[in-house]
């Protein structure tokens, strides 16, 4: 791959210029949001919104086209039984298993998700990732979840990140792409928000946190600073970034509190699955749980909710 | 960095529903007499007088106004507990003090709501601030009762007798703790005196305090206004006078202690600098300014209520702190989700206001968030002014309410100068990511306390207290025991 083929637009921005974060601070504004107190209507809201955001998410070797087609009925059906009840956002699967998902979605207005450029690692030649992240979109994936060279940058080897981003990019096209980071491996908030930057200016369209391989994954600390990234982006360009936490999202109460966080950051205009995600596969069922709690007034047995 | 105008919007959409604070196993009686001798009694002139609750402008309770003859009663019943609680095993003293504390925690929920009622403060700040600090400064002081020889080595201690303790109404409970837990340790005993507005948790206190089994006389609470603490100022067999409020109280009390032999500890007003320098952490240093500023309505002497911020970061800064206050909420003090509460008086919220006025007419730019406020109760939305400077009122005076005075500073020693640039000394905050600036910092700053990448951080082995017309003396820590001791050579 060649420079030529990176679009002029983007530039590598001065990262020595992005600001520091403060870790202590940081968790005491998550203890904050943790303190809210989301009832009653507040809360049924909160829980159907965070439905609508899910991608549900199947990324295992021993995944099988059966596999994927039954996450696919559970993405179209999530409880049939409770009407007004939204789809899922999205379903996120392998490249070599994005044609059977658009098989079995039938052209509802779920989204194809597929993780690329030799996830989860990413420890490939440029050439493979490009490879890899053309076939997904051929096959019809309508977003991409690409990982960054976590060892490249590591190593302060900010360009190669950078432009590996921009190609990739330039091979989605008009396919949305989400720019995983494993902060995991990242190991601080101030490599978190570096590579949010880098992300963005890069052409992300979304910054997500995690393979989902890798612990910590998804935490409500790292996913504040990449919202204030996100905004502080904001603030100077005016265009709008997703966001996507992934891994480690299973609880319904946790995922109010990301709402919680993502309301009081960014605002209202983020509030919709259009550009915040929950990367998760067991999440939706206990948010259906704590739907029927919220109606019936008791917790009904895990049985009666199907796990696919 | 020069900031596009692209706004986010807060307004709208997904709001939280309404959380209030359950108050059923809340018990406030219709009517307080004063706790003399270990019982309520009623006040001698029997007057009373009522206590509201700022958020609904409705009454809560009765409580007694004490007068003269009744700071006496309460002063010689102090005295005639002196003799066998300094004379009592210390450790036996402090399994009391532990007591006590193990009370408030008990019974916290309870002491929460009602702080909420009575003050206006959120429950928030109460439950998770307020009264488990308040518990702690008892268990810390109760720590200390049998081990004072060891906090003065090569010195014989010995209490000073009877403590009168006079209290404002900003954090009635854990003001109640700091002044009660060390004098009890240190072996005197007490008459202590809540703030008019806020009478209702000390009296709780002395509820917990009977069932505490302490020896009558031990504790005294009494209620009343002004002339009731300057009664207990003025009583000639009071030894030791603690004061927290206003700076123009305490010059009156200074005045009126001058040539007497009692000792005193005066905690005043403040205007403290919350200083940020570009190179801080910005996203954590304006909730730094936040918590600075409108913890508890700014109704706090340490609130960091001037911003000095530096230059190249001031417009970033601005606009960050502006998205952020319109995320906060402004209402029912005992609604959980409640960032900001009541005024705590008709007459606070008037003084407030009258400084609104005075900076918009000195040429200050006001912005305050867009929250709705209640139609009953005392309201003031968090406010900024930019375009202030030192010769500004409100950049000056402390107005003990949820309004900030933001400046800009281009160097180290103008952010020093215009710090100290203020007859006050009690706080400061610096936020820097270069350790080395700290120091240096601490080292300019005159003031008792100052933070460092954070603001507003309380904790009971930590000294507290002023330079300059912010007070005198230090409460709180192993500094605390000293203003309750008489030490001596051994």
């Amino acid at each position: 791959m060649s420079l030529s083929a990176v679009p002029v637009t983007a530039t590598l921005p001065d990262l020595s210029r992005v600001p520091v974060v403060d870790e202590v601070g940081v968790n005491e504004r998550v203890a904050r949001f943790q303190s809210r107190s989301i009832k009653t209507a507040s809360k049924i809201e909160a829980l159907k919104l965070i439905l609508s955001m899910i991608d549900l998410t199947t990324l295992e070797g021993q995944d099988t086209p059966g596999k994927v087609r039954q996450l696919c009925q559970k993405a179209i059906h999530l409880h049939d039984s409770m009407p007004d009840i939204p789809h899922v956002a999205a379903v996120c699967v392998y490249p070599t298993m994005v044609g059977i998902a658009k098989e079995a979605l039938e052209r509802r207005a779920i989204n194809i998700a597929s993780v690329a450029t030799a996830f989860p690692s990413g420890q490939a030649p440029l050439s493979v990732k490009l490879d890899d992240t053309r076939m997904a979109v051929d096959a019809g994936a309508t977003e991409i979840d690409m990982v960054i060279s976590r060892g490249a940058f590591l190593a302060g080897n900010y360009g190669l990140v950078f432009d590996e981003i921009v190609a990739i990019k330039d091979a989605c096209g008009d396919t949305h792409l989400k720019v995983i980071l494993e902060t995991g491996e990242l190991g601080t908030l101030d490599r978190v928000r570096k590579a949010s930057d880098l992300a963005m200016h890069a052409g992300a369209d979304f910054i997500k946190t995690s393979t989902g391989k890798i612990q910590p994954a998804a935490t409500m600390q790292v996913t504040l600073v990449m919202l204030q990234a996100i905004r502080d982006y904001f603030y100077a360009t005016g265009r709008m970034v997703g966001m996507k936490p992934a891994g480690g999202i299973s609880k319904a109460k946790l995922a109010v509190h990301y709402l919680v966080m993502l309301r009081e950051t960014l605002g209202n205009a983020w509030m919709t699955p259009e550009w915040f995600r929950f990367g998760a596969s067991s999440l939706a069922n206990d948010v259906l749980m704590q739907l029927r709690k919220q109606a019936t007034g008791v917790y009904q047995s895990a049985d009666y909710f199907s796990k696919d | 960095m020069a900031i596009p105008d692209n706004k986010l919007a807060f307004n709208d959409g997904w709001q939280y529903s309404p959380a209030p604070e359950n108050t059923d196993h809340i018990k406030v009686r219709k009517k307080y007499k004063l706790f003399i001798g270990g019982d309520f009694v009623a006040p001698v002139e029997g007057k009373y007088f009522d206590t509201i609750n700022p958020a609904t402008e409705k009454k809560l309770s009765s409580v007694g106004l004490a007068s003269t003859a009744d700071v006496d009663k309460a002063v010689k019943a102090a005295r005639k507990a002196f003799g066998p609680w300094s004379r009592l095993k210390a450790a036996e003293r402090g399994k009391y003090i532990y007591r006590i504390a193990r009370m408030l925690q008990e019974r916290s929920r309870e002491f929460a709501a009602i702080e909420s009622l009575d003050g206006g403060k959120p429950i928030r700040e109460s439950r998770d601030v307020d009264i488990p600090l308040a518990a702690a400064h008892f268990f810390y002081y109760a720590g200390w009762a049998d081990k004072l020889e060891y906090a003065f080595p090569g010195r014989s201690v010995r209490p000073l007798g009877v403590a009168g303790q006079i209290i404002p109404w900003n954090f009635p409970m854990l003001m109640a703790s700091w002044k009660i837990a060390p004098a009890l340790a240190c072996g005197n005993t007490v008459v202590l005196k809540p703030a008019e507005t806020t009478p209702l948790t000390a009296l709780k206190l002395a509820e917990v305090i009977a069932d505490a089994g302490l020896p009558p006389g031990v504790v005294n609470i009494i209620t009343g206004a002004g002339d009731t603490g300057a009664a207990m100022v003025n009583h000639a067999d009071v030894d030791k006078v603690a004061f927290t409020g206003s700076t123009d109280v305490g010059r009156i009390i200074q005045k009126s202690l001058a040539g007497t032999n009692k000792k005193y500890t005066l905690e005043l007003g403040g205007k403290a600098a919350n200083i940020i320098f570009a190179d801080a952490a910005i996203d954590q240093a304006v909730e730094g300014i936040v918590n600075g500023i409108f913890f508890n309505q700014g109704h706090v002497c340490c609130a960091g209520s001037r911003l000095l911020v530096q230059e190249a970061v001031a417009d970033e800064v601005i606009q960050k702190l502006k998205d952020r206050m319109e995320t906060l909420i402004v209402g029912d003090p005992l609604d959980k989700n409640t960032d900001i509460g009541a005024i705590n008086s008709p007459e606070q919220l008037a003084t407030i206001e009258s400084y609104l006025a005075i900076g918009q007419d000195e040429g200050g730019e006001m912005f305050q968030s867009s929250c709705p406020v209640p139609d009953q109760g005392y309201w003031c939305r968090p406010t900024i002014f930019t375009g202030v400077s030192q010769s500004n009122r409100v950049v000056q005076e402390e107005i003990f309410g949820p309004v900030l005075a933001i400046q800009t500073f281009r160097t180290f020693d103008e952010a020093v100068t215009k710090a100290n640039n203020t007859p006050y000394g009690l706080s400061g905050g610096i936020w820097t990511d270069k350790g080395a600036k700290i120091f240096k910092m601490t080292q300019s700053i005159r003031a008792g306390v100052i933070w460092a990448n954070t603001f507003n951080k309380f904790d009971p082995t930590s000294p507290f207290g002023g330079y300059k017309e912010s007070g005198v003396g230090r409460e709180g820590g192993m500094h605390g025991l000293d203003a309750y001791l008489k030490l001596e050579a051994q």
